[in-house]
């Protein structure tokens, strides 16, 4: 009995404790998004190159690929870009743009001066597919898979790390399977 | 005629605008327990960033649509997760955070419970022991009387 009343408080110190301490290198603003493993919202937007044609969810059924979402007011995006047009010339995975709540020419412009590392570019002007794919911290980048399955969401820029441990190994993964 | 005319006119005029001053009222509640995903510790209806701007626009829109509230909600925690509810859902992954601070209260008023039964346990004992002790003065004053 007196060995508990100090032992008792003490462990429950100790659990607060780890829990604080484990929180200390969580990010408040990862919010895990309730799309993982569900199908990607179906869009048809237009082509910031081609503003006739339309790119549907439906077009991209069959293979991995992924989505990342830019904008050229976005300032953390120039940060992320040079891996993106690295990983494009590693030709591994199609990368589609979407322009996200921006005018069409500051967008082809940005990707004039920055690099166009997509296979594709789309817009989404008033941001409507953009709460469809929950986002809210451009730039985010999903993994996609062939069914039309997200399978992971980077929020926030993209680091080598990042995607050298988790996205490429998923994607081949995926690509395999 | 005039009075007529400007009757007419509150007529048209009064329903409709009673009709948005409901909305207003609903939505405002409505944003006022949703979080802006933003600048995190606003809600909907404080913040000024711009995807609360749209999400305020889509919520109306939704409720113009005839949405119910519980289906504006369920459309968004779908995009957005649990964690645009200012109130979080019972289920049994907020078990703890919602029955843990009853839990802890129980737990103290047991602890406090017991403490406060053997503290009168152990002055009971003092009130004995004192009374010995008094005993004992009045045998040790009989025995210097003597």
């Amino acid at each position: 009995m007196k060995m508990l009343r100090w032992s008792l408080p003490l462990a429950i110190f100790l659990v607060i404790l780890g829990f604080l301490f484990v929180g200390l290198f969580r990010d408040p603003r990862e919010v895990p998004s309730p799309l993982i493993d569900k199908p990607a919202p179906a869009f048809a937007l237009t082509q910031l190159h081609q503003p006739e044609r339309t790119l549907t969810t439906a077009d991209m059924r069959g293979q991995v690929w992924l989505l990342n979402v830019w904008a050229s007011w976005c300032v953390s995006c120039r940060v992320e870009h040079p891996l993106l047009v690295e990983l494009a010339k590693a030709n591994i995975v199609p990368v589609i743009g979407l322009a996200y709540k921006d005018k069409r020419d500051d967008g082809l412009a940005w990707l004039k001066t920055n690099g166009d590392p997509y296979k594709l570019s789309i817009v989404d002007q008033d941001g409507r597919v953009g709460i469809d794919f929950g986002v809210y911290g451009v730039p985010e980048t999903f993994v996609i898979d062939k069914a039309g399955v997200i399978r992971y969401k980077q929020i926030g820029p993209l680091t080598a790390d990042a995607l050298k441990q988790t996205i490429l190994p998923l994607v081949r993964e995926l690509q395999r399977s | 005629m005039k009075l007529a005319l400007v009757a007419l006119l509150a007529l048209l005029v009064t329903p409709s605008a009673w009709c948005d001053d409901a909305l207003d009222t609903r939505l405002r509640s409505l944003e006022n327990e949703l979080r802006c995903l933003v600048c995190q510790n606003q809600t909907l209806a404080e913040s000024n960033a711009p995807l609360a701007e749209d999400l305020r626009k889509e919520v109306r829109d939704l409720a113009t649509g005839g949405k119910s509230d519980d289906e504006i909600r369920t459309y968004l925690v779908a995009r957005y997760g649990d964690f645009v509810l200012y109130k979080p859902p019972v289920k049994s992954t907020t078990y703890v955070l919602w029955f843990g601070p009853f839990a802890l209260l129980a737990g103290g008023a047991v602890a406090w419970w017991m403490l406060i039964r053997r503290r009168s346990r152990a002055t009971g004992d003092a009130a004995t022991l004192t009374e010995s002790s008094t005993t004992a003065v009045a045998r040790a004053r009989v025995l210097l009387d003597e």
